[in-house]
């Protein structure tokens, strides 16, 4: 509650100037759109509002100093030094302050890393450069790899609204289930990271290591490789495609069609060359 | 005075001329120069690469470089920032004011100093020349986390024999740091007497002492496992890639202090004197410092906490890293309670000291918010973590050391820089640099990864203005080397001690400039 009334009158303040009202100018956070992001949201407001207490403390003193106890509006040096009194307090005071912050941070943290009881399992594996996922409930799995034309990275063709962060498969989830993401990669360090989900977990070759994220409402939401890959490092973004339930089991249905028509594609190949 | 020094002078063989004089020297003076101007000429490499990153991310598409290319850029950037910009600069400040601060005639081993230096040159060559060989430079970053450099072309191997040549040098400047302090002070100047930068250097020097060796350790096992069939970081092999992060860090987390900790010891040099009042807590700034060195070893693993560590890791490291705040704390309470009540001038020196302070506070919060582990899996490998580090790293060490070269170029050429261009140097570098840094905490809070050549279209604003102030920080330097240059050429005559506050031997028992053998008869030191 608190925190939401500071963040309401921290926005108003920036809003009140102009160029921080454009929306192009994100200054936090994508929204989120799971609990643990907006926990996260939260908890990092209130290490701002540690830091903007400590830094109107701080500099306060400096800039006081800074302006009164020059020269050259003739102010005399004293030659006070050590105070054992007042350095056990700032040594001790911000001790209390961290454990403060430490608190609703390992709250947080236990609620991220609690990967049990999940309603579906994805592995996303990383390869140079590309996703590849695998339902493992499902028996679906595909390739999904970046579809933004040639053209518009090299500057011949306008670049459209989801430039570098579309991609041909999306992975597909219902809302409001909890999925887990097992993370592994074929060649070298990957990252699956999507903001507005809060999950960013490194995908080590050889290694499995697992993350998870309850979208709560339905959408499309966009992250991008985070951990340096190669040359295309920069270029092999990730989409989830957050859906109802009723629109999940069709598509699983559709996908698992997808994949016994793709036995029968010489034919497919030969009945649409006679059209 | 002036005669005695004369008197003395006539006693020395005159160094000989031209370069023999600096590949023969083993003054310390000779060597603190040549690392401070290596370390000037690799900052500008260093800057040219930073600039055509920046240039790449002006707008959104490639437009100048390729991916591979911009990635051999990243990677060169920090590395020669790191090893060869930074990391020199403050060796060349201990090699010209360890002993003129304790009262040495040199440092202990000057023929070993004389090796330290020339080793870098060609460590330097190596990494630029890497860019020329074949398959381009190294495109894995400077922390060249496995398995990625197995992949990387022959520049890779030329990238780790410069480590190699450069950890040598580090090993070998600091043995004779340590070994300077220990044993070379002045009669009377107890450990607990010594300049607040003799204390930073001798407790940095311990921790390259201790950490280099990791990293030539880690490089070593990249080479073998590229070349010699080795699986160290190869799963396939039975091997962890993130074996090598656990190792690198180990080297890299103290290194981040390798960096701050002489910052911190010129600052400390500097407040006192432009504030003619003594250091606050001269005992508290030493055990601060020494605390932080130790909590240093401690606390690497948070530069990997989405490797997908056991979440009672997580939480060690998150407790620990927020530990560092309390002794960082109380240096920044110690400096600005050195400033309060003072009687403060502006000089160059001290507004370099003073945007210090600010900025690097400003990174601290910043760390302090990537130290707790549910926001930094979410700013872990974004533009935030870019800047955070660029507000400590540039913000923090670099104006420090620009602080100090102000502050000692008196003394070190007897000549004064003009005061009104330094002024500048100072406004136009701490504009630019928040104008370029400032907005890229927005980048990594909205998402946008570091280390990618194209960006999608939301981040376009942001990039374009840190791309205007990386250009406007980038001139800002060479108008320093013109204020350099214009000082050595032309500048003032500067009297023994041109600053009312500064009270260590170099200002009081030596002419401005320091004469080439220096306290040949020890100072007594009451």
């Amino acid at each position: 509650m608190k925190v939401s009334f500071i963040k309401a009158i921290l926005t108003t303040v920036l809003a009140a100037v102009p160029c921080f009202a454009l929306a192009a100018w994100n200054m936090d956070f994508q929204a989120g759109s799971t609990v643990l992001a907006n926990d996260i949201r939260d908890l990092h407001v209130i290490v701002m509002i540690i830091c903007v207490v400590i830094f109107i403390g701080v500099f306060g003193f400096m800039f006081y100093a800074i302006f009164k106890h020059r020269k050259s509006v003739g102010h005399k040096a004293s030659n006070f030094h050590e105070n054992t009194t007042v350095e056990i307090i700032w040594t001790v005071i911000p001790f209390f302050i961290l454990a403060g912050m430490a608190w609703p941070a390992t709250e947080t943290l236990l609620a991220m890393r609690d990967t049990s009881a999940p309603d579906m399992t994805i592995k996303a594996t990383g390869y140079q450069w590309l996703w590849g996922y695998e339902y493992l409930d499902e028996d679906i799995q595909f390739y999904s790899t970046l579809t933004t034309p040639k053209g518009q990275i090299e500057g011949t063709e306008k670049k459209t609204e989801n430039y570098l962060l579309e991609v041909d498969n999306p992975v597909v989830v219902p809302v409001g289930k909890k999925v887990r993401v097992l993370t592994t990669a074929n060649d070298v360090l990957h990252a699956w990271y999507v903001p507005a989900l809060a999950v960013k977990q490194d995908a080590v070759p050889g290694f499995i290591r697992d993350t998870w994220f309850k979208a709560e409402k339905t959408g499309v939401f966009r992250g991008q490789c985070a951990e340096l890959c190669g040359k295309q490092h920069g270029f092999m973004p990730i989409v989830v495609k957050v859906v109802t339930q009723e629109e999940y089991d069709n598509w699983v249905v559709s996908q698992k069609k997808k994949v016994s028509n793709s036995e029968l594609s010489v034919e497919n190949i030969f009945v649409a060359g006679t059209d | 005075m002036e005669a005695a020094h004369a008197h003395e002078d006539s006693h020395d063989h005159a160094p000989p001329s031209g370069i023999v004089r600096y590949l023969t020297t083993t003054n310390h003076k000779d060597i603190g120069s040549m690392y401070l101007w290596f370390s000037f000429t690799m900052f500008l490499v260093g800057g040219i690469m930073a600039l055509t990153i920046r240039s790449e991310l002006f707008q959104p598409g490639l437009q100048l470089v390729r991916p591979e290319f911009f990635n051999t850029m990243t990677t060169l950037h920090g590395l020669i920032m790191v090893f060869g910009a930074i990391m020199p600069a403050f060796v060349g400040f201990a090699n010209w004011q360890i002993p003129l601060m304790i009262g040495a005639p040199d440092m202990a081993f000057p023929r070993m100093n004389n090796w330290s230096f020339w080793l870098l040159p060609p460590a330097g060559m190596l990494l630029i020349g890497s860019l020329f060989a074949p398959g381009g430079g190294p495109g894995a970053g400077w922390t060249m986390y496995a398995p990625l450099t197995v992949q990387q072309g022959m520049g890779m191997d030329l990238t780790i024999f410069a480590i190699h040549i450069l950890g040598m040098s580090s090993i070998m400047g600091s043995i004779n740091i340590v070994t300077t302090i220990l044993n070379m002070r002045a009669p009377g100047m107890t450990l607990m007497k010594m300049p607040l930068f003799v204390w930073t250097w001798l407790i940095t020097a311990y921790l390259l002492i201790a950490v280099m060796p990791v990293l030539a350790g880690a490089v070593t096992m990249t080479l073998t496992d590229r070349h010699f069939g080795t699986h160290f970081f190869n799963p396939a092999g039975g091997g962890d890639p993130v074996m090598f992060q656990h190792i690198f860090w180990f080297f890299g987390h103290p290194e981040v202090y390798i960096i701050a900790i002489p910052a911190f010891g010129v600052v400390s040099q500097v407040f006192p004197a432009f504030a003619r009042k003594p250091l606050f807590g001269y005992a508290s700034m030493v055990y601060a410092t020494s605390s932080i060195a130790i909590l240093s070893f401690l606390v690497w693993a948070h530069h990997m906490y989405t490797v997908g560590m056991p979440v009672e890791a997580q939480l060690y490291y998150m407790f620990a890293t927020m530990l560092i705040a309390v002794p960082t704390g109380v240096k920044v309470f110690n400096w600005v309670a050195t400033i309060w009540k003072g009687s403060l001038t502006f000089e160059t020196p001290m507004l370099f000291a003073l945007g210090f302070l600010f900025l690097f506070t400003l990174g601290g919060f910043t760390g302090l918010v990537l130290s707790v582990v549910p926001i930094d899996v979410q700013l872990h490998d974004t533009y935030y973590v870019v800047a955070h580090f660029h507000y400590v790293m540039v913000a923090g060490a670099l104006f420090s050391a620009f602080s100090g070269v102000y502050f000692w170029l008196p003394k070190w050429i007897g000549k004064m820089y003009d005061e009104k261009l330094g002024k500048i140097h100072f406004w136009t570098s701490i504009i630019f640099f928040n104008v370029a840094f400032f907005p890229q905490h927005f980048l990594g809070l909205a998402g946008m990864p570091r280390r990618i050549p194209d960006y999608s279209l939301q981040f376009a604003d942001f990039n374009m203005v840190s791309t205007i102030g990386a250009f406007g920080f980038g001139i800002s330097q060479v108008f320093f080397l013109y204020i350099l240059l214009k000082a050595i050429k032309s500048g003032e005559k500067a009297p023994q001690n041109p600053w009312d506050g500064a009270d260590t031997l170099e200002w009081t028992h030596l002419p401005s400039p320091a004469p080439y053998h220096s306290f040949e008869e020890a100072p007594q030191v009451k």
